[in-house]
């Protein structure tokens, strides 16, 4: 980046002072539950996002061990059913999508040249209220009769007449997750529009910030049409109405068709603020300059609008006309072109760089390759004859996993790593790092990989049993499962031990960090930039 | 302890049954016994190849990089960061690979969608957890029903070949003639699914979808639902029975005949009255196959989703409410009517075992001829 602070180094001196200054906060639980400061709060997200991949992680635990042998062993078909549901949406509500609110609380400011975010009680307010969103969705597997069981998708009439009562919590749930992630949302965009330092003007904007600004767009045009949609889920249920019943007029593939008009915007939701993270490590281990800034920039866009034209590829089995599932199908296709620009830009980034291997480097390499081969799988699930054999099996479930765990969560895993310095003041473990890195890699596709396979060969997915021909494979799923989650224990060793202590790390920390995040001392001071820096 | 010792067995031995039985699974897509599943297939390999293709070339050029582009060997870092030129050769060449691509999909798309001038037309309809079919034109209609015992299942017994893949009745079409398939629901989303025929079309219920196949190999073809409909998604399966056009037209007289047999057995059953031991019997087996998935084998049902029959009210103070409920179901529940799916037999002998069966000792033997009196007195 060609972004540099301007301000002379005594200033700098003065500058720090005066954070210090301002560095009164609350002690003990009133700190946390009052702060409006951005990085208390990003820390807030983080850490709760943290607690809710292992949650969501030990689900998954208890549907792989179902999964380990054929026959029912351990839990009911009706409680597998809640683990998967419950699983799919903690780890995309609970996990994924506060990890990169978190990211963007605390690096955004930071990386604009920003004091805070624009409405910090807002931005308080919306983490707060998420807690309690999913201890309703966690209660709610206690109810009599369990809690959601009709898939993370819950498609009607499943959710409506043939679920049992736990669906009003899980609506007011999903209310309370829409409304988080929509403030968050506006907190985000407002920050960007009004806040950037003198000088950093948009083509200047680092791509997270560029990814994250889009990514707050869509999730404030889809947020509420999820929020319609559970509440004409709750309507459809309690209230009489029949938006989705065919008795009453409606259709039940009017839930997928608003399902999915909310759903595939949400992937890409889960997907933009990754490829920003990408796009800033990359160019830091390589220590050259991002190739085709511009085009990255308007390949996100692109991506961004086009994720608004495929929502029916989910749908191809529903028995939609022809020419609207050409239409859908040739959309998808074209989806492959601004996403391999951004793969090309990255490797072409890497060439002829001076590339050295710590740990961001290595999630984020693997990021790319992994996420790309999570890419290919949809560019065959486009192909929609093809797709009426892929539909609903665990060809589909190894690729939503590659594009959201070795994409999403590695690329989160990634940015904790090279940020974590900057937020700690510390170093972080380099050896445990590797560690985690090759035995999360490793695990990660003895996990998924076999998952194509067992697809292609015809098991469906969501289901607690299975017919023998699949035995072996689900056998070592479940084992390389186990060690996924167990290799995530050294990240949190890892963590801990960075939190407490470890090598002092410098204001850049990294040799080809740029940007105005690592013009700030490590660690980041209480309030940065309460005097804008200027940028040329 | 047999779990336990086969748990332990598996983990040690894994990689080895993994290389001596790997051919039990075959490694990709099916190709299929139609013209259509062939299609797919190709299109199938041919996606997955450009693929290869493109990620060996990318990985290839990334991981040259990472060996020569280190800093631990001394290189300097280049400054180059944008090129017109190449960044429109890499928008466009994958444009024209997927235009490429586009067309045959297109086409078998197309084909895919013509379900005129069929010869055999069945009406598929899902609900929780079996498929009923109905041939179009004829009196022909039975439900299919997972055949695979339950003690399989909970792992008392050892698992057949063809474990959760197998039907009490399959579903029987000629070879060589165009069959279309009519798909519904009666509750819940299902999704029909035959990998050997390439057809995977949801069950949606009030509407109607259609999708069509022509099959040249007399065989035996195996699928399941592929939509989660509910605690049993995983134990709804289908098996599809192609026979040669001879067999069929036997098959199907054979059947025409059991079904006309059945009914002439029901009306001779009017006059009679069965013991209460045989209705206990007939009914425990009835109540095991169609009843206890939902309200359990010991009658408890689960609460807060499904209604417990041991002790409940309206079987012990309502007799008539209680044939009604089984007859004609419950709208806006899971309770199906079963007055369609059981044969006046089984109804009888289900009624009776729920009456008094768990401590529900109301004494009472319902017979056939009663179960039909309500049953024709809703029919008018």
């Amino acid at each position: 980046m060609s972004v540099t602070t301007t301000e002379p180094h005594d200033h700098d001196k003065q500058h720090d002072h005066e954070q210090e200054h301002h560095d009164h906060k609350p002690s003990g639980i009133k700190r946390w539950l009052y702060t409006t400061n951005h990085k208390d709060i990003g820390t807030l997200y983080l850490v709760f996002a943290l607690i809710m991949f292992f949650i969501g992680g030990s689900m998954a635990m208890v549907i792989r061990l179902e999964l380990f042998q054929p026959g029912m062993q351990f839990v009911e078909p009706h409680f597998f059913n809640q683990m998967t549901t419950v699983h799919g949406l903690i780890m995309v509500f609970g996990a994924v999508m506060p990890a990169f609110t978190g990211l963007a609380n605390w690096m955004i400011p930071m990386m604009i040249g920003a004091p805070d975010m624009a409405l910090p009680r807002m931005n308080n307010w919306s983490f707060w209220i998420l807690p309690f969103a999913f201890l309703i969705l966690l209660l709610s597997l206690f109810m009599p009769g369990g809690g959601p069981s009709f898939g993370w998708t819950f498609y009607a009439p499943l959710s409506t007449t043939y679920s049992n009562d736990s669906t009003a919590l899980f609506v007011f749930s999903v209310h309370i997750m829409g409304i988080s992630s929509i403030m968050g949302a506006i907190n985000v965009i407002v920050t960007i529009w009004n806040m950037r330092a003198p000088g950093m003007n948009w083509m200047k904007m680092p791509l997270f910030v560029w990814t994250w600004f889009i990514t707050a767009f869509l999730l404030i045009m889809v947020m509420p049409v999820l929020a319609g949609l559970v509440t004409m889920v709750l309507t459809d249920k309690y209230f009489g109405t029949s938006f989705f019943d065919a008795a009453g007029g409606g259709d039940p593939v009017l839930f997928q068709h608003i399902f999915w008009f909310f759903g595939h915007p949400e992937v890409y939701i889960m997907i933009l603020p990754a490829f920003g993270i990408v796009s800033a490590i990359i160019p830091t281990f390589a220590r050259k300059r991002l190739f085709g800034y511009a085009s990255m920039v308007y390949a996100t866009a692109s991506i961004a609008i086009l994720s608004f034209l495929v929502w029916a590829h989910h749908m191809f089995t529903t028995g939609m006309p022809v020419f609207a599932t050409l239409f859908f199908m040739y959309a998808t296709m074209l989806i492959a072109v601004p996403t391999g620009v951004k793969v090309f830009n990255w490797v072409a980034t890497m060439w002829r760089g001076a590339m050295t291997f710590e740990v961001p480097m290595m999630f984020a390499l693997a990021f790319i390759v992994l996420f790309t081969i999570g890419g290919f799988s949809g560019l065959m699930l486009a192909i929609t004859p093809a797709d009426f054999q892929y539909h609903d099996t665990y060809f589909v479930v190894a690729h939503f996993h590659y594009v959201l765990v070795t994409g999403s969560v590695f690329s989160i895993i990634a940015a904790v790593y090279y940020w974590l310095p900057k937020w700690t003041g510390n170093m972080y473990d380099e050896a445990l790092g590797q560690w985690h890195f090759w035995c999360s890699l490793i695990s990660v596709n003895l996990l998924f990989f076999p998952m194509h396979f067992v697809g292609l060969a015809g098991m469906p997915r969501r289901i607690p049993d299975y017919a023998l021909q699949f035995a072996d494979f689900n056998a070592f799923i479940s084992i390389g499962g186990l060690l996924f989650g167990l290799s995530q224990l050294i990240f949190v060793w890892g963590l801990i031990k960075c939190a407490r202590g470890g090598v002092k790390a410098t204001a850049q920390v990294w040799e080809g960090a740029e940007g105005l995040e690592w013009e700030v001392p490590s660690p980041a001071p209480y309030h940065t930039f309460d005097t804008p820096p200027v940028i040329k | 302890m047999a779990k336990t010792r086969s748990i332990r067995w598996s983990l040690p031995t894994l990689l080895l049954a993994l290389s001596a039985n790997a051919a039990a699974m075959p490694l990709n897509m099916t190709k299929g016994v139609t013209e259509i599943s062939q299609e797919v297939y190709s299109l199938h390999m041919t996606i997955f190849w450009i693929c290869c293709v493109i990620g060996a070339v990318v990985f290839g050029i990334m991981f040259v990089s990472i060996l020569l582009h280190r800093k631990s060997r001394g290189v300097q870092p280049a400054q180059f960061h944008e090129s017109t030129k190449v960044e429109i050769l890499w928008t466009a060449i994958p444009v024209v690979i997927l235009i490429a691509m586009a067309i045959p999909a297109t086409k078998t798309l197309i084909a895919m969608d013509d379900t005129s001038a069929a010869d055999v037309t069945v009406l598929v309809t899902g609900s929780q957890w079996k498929w009923h079919y109905k041939y179009l034109g004829s009196d022909l209609e039975y439900f299919s029903v997972l055949a695979t015992p339950r003690e399989q299942i909970n792992n008392r017994f050892a698992k057949g070949e063809n474990y959760l893949l197998e039907v009490d009745r399959p579903l029987v079409i000629p070879t060589g003639q165009k069959i279309r398939f009519l798909m519904t629901s009666d509750d819940v989303i299902h999704s029909w699914w035959v990998p050997a025929f390439a057809i995977k079309k949801d069950a949606n219920p009030g509407f109607i979808n259609e999708a069509w196949t022509r099959v040249d190999e007399p065989g035996i073809y195996r699928g399941q639902c592929a939509e989660l409909c509910g605690k049993d998604h995983g134990f709804m399966p289908i098996v599809v029975i192609a026979k040669s056009p001879d067999d069929y037209a036997l098959w199907k007289v054979a059947e025409e005949t059991r079904i006309a047999n059945a009914k002439a057995a029901e009306q001779e059953l009017l006059a009679m009255n069965m013991d209460m031991g045989e209705l206990m019997a007939n009914g425990e087996r009835t109540y095991i196959a169609y009843c206890a998935a939902c309200h359990q084998p010991n009658g408890a049902g689960l609460p807060g989703i499904f209604a417990a029959l041991a002790g409940s009210a309206l079987i012990l103070n309502d007799k008539s409410a209680h044939i009604d409920i089984v007859l004609n179901g419950k709208s806006g529940t899971a309770m199906q009517a079963f007055g369609r799916q059981l044969s006046l037999k089984e109804l009888a002998s289900v009624l009776t075992y729920t009456r008094n069966a768990w401590g529900n000792d109301t004494g009472d033997a319902v017979q056939a001829a009663e179960v039909y009196k309500v049953q024709q007195g809703k029919g008018e």
